[in-house]
C-alpha cells in the first residue's frame, strides 16, 4: 500500500486472543487492541459453548435436569450438582439426611480441591512454571480416582440426588480418601516451594490485576476473587448449608487483592477443605442417606418398582411428569463453588418442571471485569488475569 | 590426523588440506546434528523426570529412537505456507536461523588440535553469528503474515540485541586474563593457573554470561519469543513440517554453542583443572573429548533444569534486568578484572 | 462483620415509605422476600437501596428476566438478587416490564457488575436497558434472531432456509470439506 504523505496514521495492533488459544482455558475470546506490548483495549466475547441449560432446565422436570448441571462447571460438577439438589430441595421444602449432608459437604471440598488443582496447575503453567502443572495434576489424579470410587464418574459426576445422595460410601473409600488427607498438606507445600517465594512468580503476580474491596463488591465478584480483596464474604460460613455449620474451618482473605493475594487465598482454601474432609470422615453420622419426606421427590429404588405397583406409578409418574407436586413459589438458593457464588433461581408454576431456572454462575460474571483488570497493562498480564479470575467457560456460557 | 591419512594417500597440498577440511567438517556436522536430536530426547526425559513422568517411551527401548521417529515425523509432515507470507522471505528464515547456529560450530575446538577454522578472532566470530539468528526470527516473524508471529519477531529482537550486550560485556574479562580472543588459546591460558578454570576468578562474569546465554537462545525463563500461553508459539507460529524442524535444531544448536563457549571459556575446554590432575594423574589419559562432551551436558542439563523450574519473565521485567542488572554487573567485573590484572 | 442482621421486610418497607407508588406487591415464600415494583424508577431504587447507611445492599448477586407469556400482564419480569453484606441478608426485586414497551433503566452506572447479566437479558429476552453502556448480545452470535429464553421462542428449529447463517454456513463447509474425507 503506498504511504500518501502526511497521511500516516498510527494505529493499534488490533490482536484475537482465543477462541483457541492455549491460556484462554476453553473457549474465551479476547480482543486485544495492544499498542507495543501494553494493552489499550480488550474486549471479552463469550457464548462459544451457549448450550441454553437454563432452557433446557425449563424443559425437563426437577429431576432430569440434574445431569445439565454436571456440564456447568466441568471442573468441579459435583458443587454444581449440590448446589442444584440444594435449591430444588429448599424450594420443596425437604431436608436431606444428616449422613447425606455429611456426604455431600465431603464430595463439595474434594470438587474444590481438585478446581483449585486444576486452576493452580493451569495459572502456573501460563506463567511459565511447567512443573507445577504436572504435580498438581497428580494430585488431581488422585482425587478423580477417589470421585470415581465414591460415584463411578470421574467428571461428571450426577451423584446427590434431590434429598440425599444416590449411593453410600464405603469404608475403602473413606480410609483411602483419609490417606489422601493425611498426605495433601505435604503436596501443597511442594508446590509452595516451587513458586510461592519464586522472585519470577512474585514478579508476575504481585501487584498485578489488583481489586480494590469496593469494586470488587461493585462488580459483584464472589468466592476467592473477593475474599482476595479482603472481603469476608463466605456462603459456607455466614450462610451454611448442609453440614457447613457442623465443622471448624477458616476463611482465608486477602490484602491487597492481586493476583498473588488471590493465588495464596485458593492455596489455603485447599487446606481448609482438607481440614473439613477430614473432619466430615471423622464425624460421619450413621443413618439414612435419603430424606424420608421426599418419597413423592425421588425415584424408588429398581427392586421395588419391579416388585411394587405402587413403586412402580411412582416411577413412572416422576419420570414422565416428573414431582407433580411442586409448590407454587419462587427460590434462590446459592451455594459456595469452589469459582464463587453459584446462585440457583427457580420459578416454580406446580407443575413437574421449572418455570424459569436461572443459573448465577459465577464465571460469567468474573470474565466481565476482564477489560477492567488488563487495560493498561501489558499483554503477559493477561495471561495472569486470565488465569488469576478461574473461570470455565462452560459455566459463564452455560 | 586427518590431514595424515589424506597425504599418505597421495593427496597432497591444497587438495589435500581442503578434502581433510570438508571431512572434518562432515564430521562436526554429523555428530552434531546427532547430538542436537538427542538433546530434545535428553531434555524430554530430564523434564520428564523432573516432572516426576516417565518422558517419551515407546518407540524403542525407554524412547531411545523417540528424535528418530520425530525427525522423521517433519520431513514428511505438510509443508503450509500462509497464503499471505512473503514465501521468498518466509522459506529463507528457518535456513537463516540454522546456519547462522551452525556457522558458530566452525571456530570451535572440541579437543585439542580438532577446531573447522582456527581463527584469532574466534570469539568475536561466534558473537557476529549468534546475532545473525536473530535475522532469521525477525524474517519468520515479519513474513508469515501473523500477528502473533509478528509479535514474537519484535520480543526477539529486543531481546536479544539486549542480551548481546551483556554476553559480549561478559567475555571481556575473559579476554583481558587470556590476552587472546582465539578459543584454543584461551582453553591453554586457563591451564597456566592453579585453578585452570576462569569461572573462579571470572565468576560474575560466568554469572552473566549464563544469564545472557539463557536469553540469546530464547530458552525459558526468557522463552518470550516464543512465550507458549501468550502468543501461542511466537515466530515460528506458522511454520510446520520440517522448517518447524529447522527452528527447533537452530535452538538447540544454539544452546549446544552457548554451553560450549561457556565451557571454553569458563570452565577450561577439553582440560582438567591441574590440582585434580595432581589428584588423580590417571585421569589425564581420559580423551579431552570426553570432559569436554561431559561439561557441555552438563551446561544443557542446567538448561533444562532451569525450564523445569523457573516461571517465565515478563517482557519489561526481561529489559530491565537485562540493561539494568547484567550490563552494570558485566561493566564491574571488566574494572576489577583489568585492575587486577594491571597491579598483580 | 456480622453486624446487626436486618430482616428483608425491614427494607422492603423502607422501600415502600420512600417509594410509595412504585411497589406493587410484596411477596414472601419460603423466607425470601420478593419486592415486585413497577419499572420506571428502578434506578432511584436501586441506587437508595445501595446507598443508604442503613440498608447498604451493595452485592448485586444477580439480574435476569423472566417471561410470564400468557400468565400474567405485563409480561416480562426483571429479577433482581440484592444482598446486604453488611446485613447479611438477601433481597428479591422484580421489576415489570410490558411487551410492548420493552424496557428498563440499567443500573450499572451503580453496579459495574450489572454489565453482562443484563446484556444477557437482553440478548435471551429482548428487554432493553436505557443507560446501558455497551448493550450487545453476549452468549448469542450478534446476527442471531430471536429472544430464546422467551417462552413462544421454538424449541425445536423447522425454519429450513431461514435459519441461522452461521449455521447453515458450518453445514455448507461440512459438506464441502466430506471430499477430503478418506473413502
Amino acid at each position: 500500500m503506498p504511504i500518501q504523505k502526511g497521511k500516516l496514521r498510527k494505529k493499534e495492533l488490533t490482536i484475537n486472543m482465543g477462541p483457541q488459544h492455549p491460556a484462554t482455558h476453553g473457549v474465551l475470546r479476547l480482543e486485544l487492541d495492544i499498542d507495543g506490548e501494553t494493552v489499550v483495549k480488550c474486549t471479552p466475547h463469550v457464548g462459544y459453548l451457549h448450550r441454553g441449560t437454563e432452557k433446557l432446565g425449563e424443559n425437563r422436570t426437577y429431576l432430569s435436569a440434574l445431569p445439565l448441571t454436571d456440564r456447568l462447571d466441568y471442573i468441579s460438577s459435583m458443587a454444581n450438582n449440590v448446589g442444584y439438589c440444594l435449591a430444588v430441595e429448599r424450594l420443596f421444602g425437604i431436608e436431606a439426611p444428616e449422613r447425606a449432608k455429611f456426604i455431600r459437604t465431603m464430595a463439595s471440598e474434594m470438587s474444590r480441591i481438585s478446581s483449585h488443582l486444576l486452576w493452580l496447575g493451569t495459572h502456573a503453567l501460563d506463567i511459565g512454571a511447567m512443573t507445577v502443572f504436572l504435580y498438581a495434576f497428580k494430585e488431581r489424579e488422585w482425587i478423580l480416582d477417589l470421585f470415581e470410587m465414591l460415584t463411578g464418574a470421574r467428571l461428571t459426576v450426577t451423584y446427590p440426588r434431590i434429598g440425599g445422595v444416590k449411593a453410600d460410601v464405603s469404608e475403602e473409600f473413606l480410609s483411602s480418601l483419609y490417606k489422601f488427607t493425611d498426605e495433601f498438606p505435604k503436596r501443597i507445600e511442594e508446590y509452595e516451594t516451587l513458586i510461592d517465594q519464586n522472585r519470577i512468580w512474585l514478579q508476575r503476580t504481585k501487584n498485578i490485576g489488583i481489586i480494590s474491596a469496593e469494586e470488587a463488591v461493585n462488580w459483584g465478584l464472589t468466592g476467592p476473587m473477593l475474599r482476595g480483596s479482603g472481603v469476608d464474604y463466605d456462603l459456607r460460613k455466614y450462610c451454611p448449608y448442609d453440614a457447613y455449620d457442623q465443622v471448624e474451618f477458616d476463611v482465608p482473605l486477602g490484602k491487597c487483592g492481586d493476583t498473588y493475594d488471590r493465588y495464596r487465598c485458593r492455596m489455603e482454601e485447599m487446606l481448609q477443605s482438607n481440614r473439613i474432609i477430614r473432619q466430615c470422615i471423622e464425624k460421619l453420622p450413621q443413618g439414612p442417606i435419603m430424606s424420608p419426606d421426599a418419597p413423592k421427590l425421588t425415584l424408588p429404588p429398581k427392586e421395588r418398582v419391579q416388585k411394587d405397583m405402587e413403586a412402580m406409578i411412582q416411577h413412572f409418574v416422576l419420570i414422565t411428569k416428573g414431582p407433580i407436586t411442586a409448590p407454587d413459589g419462587e427460590m434462590y438458593s446459592a451455594i459456595e463453588a469452589p469459582k464463587g457464588e453459584l446462585g440457583f433461581y427457580f420459578i416454580s408454576d406446580g407443575t413437574g418442571r421449572p418455570y424459569r431456572m436461572r443459573l448465577r454462575s459465577p464465571s460469567f460474571v468474573h470474565a466481565s471485569i476482564l477489560p477492567k483488570l488488563c487495560e493498561g497493562s501489558l499483554v503477559a498480564d493477561v495471561i495472569a488475569n486470565i488465569g488469576t479470575i478461574d473461570i470455565v467457560l462452560g459455566e459463564c456460557d452455560r | 590426523m586427518i590431514e595424515s591419512i589424506i597425504s599418505s594417500i597421495g593427496i597432497g597440498g591444497f587438495a589435500g588440506s581442503m578434502i581433510a577440511l570438508l571431512i572434518k567438517i562432515a564430521i562436526v556436522f554429523g555428530v552434531v546434528m546427532l547430538h542436537v536430536a538427542y538433546a530434545t530426547y535428553f531434555e524430554r526425559k530430564v523434564i520428564g523426570h523432573i516432572q516426576m513422568r516417565l518422558g517419551p517411551m515407546t518407540v524403542g527401548p525407554h524412547g531411545i529412537l523417540q528424535p528418530v521417529a520425530d525427525g522423521i515425523k517433519s520431513f514428511f509432515k505438510e509443508d503450509v505456507i500462509p497464503s499471505g507470507a512473503d514465501k521468498a522471505i518466509f522459506k529463507l528464515a528457518p535456513v537463516v536461523s540454522v546456519f547462522a547456529a551452525l556457522g558458530c560450530l566452525a571456530v570451535v575446538p572440541f579437543f585439542d588440535g580438532f577446531v573447522l577454522a582456527n581463527i584469532n578472532i574466534g570469539l568475536l566470530y561466534i558473537f557476529a553469528m549468534s546475532s545473525l539468528s536473530a535475522y532469521g526470527i525477525v524474517m519468520a516473524g515479519w513474513s508469515s503474515n501473523s500477528k502473533y508471529s509478528f509479535l514474537g519477531g519484535l520480543r526477539s529482537t529486543a531481546q536479544v540485541i539486549s542480551y548481546e550486550v551483556a554476553l559480549g560485556l561478559s567475555l571481556v574479562g575473559v579476554m583481558i586474563l587470556s590476552e587472546s580472543l582465539n578459543l584454543t588459546e584461551i582453553v591453554n591460558a586457563q591451564q597456566k593457573y592453579w585453578h585452570g578454570m576462569f569461572i573462579i576468578p571470572q565468576f560474575l562474569g560466568a554469572f552473566v554470561f549464563m544469564i545472557a546465554a539463557f536469553a540469546e537462545t530464547n530458552r525459558a525463563p526468557f522463552d518470550l519469543p516464543e512465550a507458549e500461553s501468550e502468543l501461542v508459539a511466537g515466530f515460528f507460529v506458522e511454520y510446520s513440517g520440517m522448517r518447524f524442524a529447522l527452528f527447533y535444531m537452530a535452538e538447540y544448536i544454539g544452546m549446544l554453542v552457548m554451553s560450549s563457549i561457556s565451557v571454553l571459556c569458563f570452565m577450561g575446554g577439553w582440560t582438567l583443572p591441574p590440582f585434580i590432575l595432581e589428584v588423580f594423574p590417571s585421569l589425564a589419559a581420559v580423551p579431552g573429548l570426553v570432559w569436554f562432551l561431559f561439561k557441555i551436558y552438563f551446561h544443557v542439563f542446567v538448561y533444562y533444569w532451569i525450564r523445569s523450574t523457573l516461571p517465565r519473565f515478563r517482557y519489561d521485567h526481561l529489559m530491565s534486568l537485562g540493561w539494568k542488572v547484567l550490563i552494570p554487573l558485566a561493566l564491574i567485573n571488566i574494572v576489577i578484572t583489568a585492575l587486577v590484572k594491571y597491579y598483580c | 462483620m456480622v453486624g446487626n442482621v436486618l430482616n428483608p421486610k425491614e427494607a422492603a418497607e423502607k422501600i415502600k415509605e420512600k417509594f410509595p407508588e412504585e411497589i406493587r406487591e410484596i411477596r414472601e415464600h419460603n423466607g425470601q422476600l420478593s419486592v415486585i415494583i413497577r419499572r420506571d424508577r428502578v434506578s432511584e431504587i436501586l441506587k437508595y437501596l445501595n446507598s443508604d447507611p442503613l440498608l447498604k445492599f451493595d452485592l448485586l448477586k444477580d439480574v435476569c428476566g423472566v417471561d410470564y407469556y400468557k400468565k400474567k400482564e405485563p409480561r416480562f419480569e426483571v429479577v433482581y438478587h440484592l444482598y446486604s453484606l453488611q446485613n447479611r441478608c438477601l433481597l428479591r426485586l422484580r421489576a415489570e416490564v410490558p411487551e410492548d414497551d420493552c424496557w428498563i433503566q440499567s443500573s450499572v452506572d451503580i453496579f459495574e457488575g450489572a454489565n453482562w447479566p443484563e446484556r444477557e437479558c437482553y440478548d435471551l429476552f429482548g428487554i432493553v436497558f436505557k443507560g446501558h453502556p455497551d448493550l450487545r448480545r453476549v452468549l448469542l452470535p450478534d446476527d442471531w434472531e430471536g429472544y430464546p429464553l422467551r417462552k413462544d421462542y421454538p424449541l425445536q428449529s423447522d425454519l429450513g432456509e431461514r435459519e441461522w447463517k452461521g449455521y447453515l454456513d458450518v453445514i455448507e463447509l461440512a459438506k464441502k470439506n466430506m471430499e477430503f474425507e478418506t473413502k
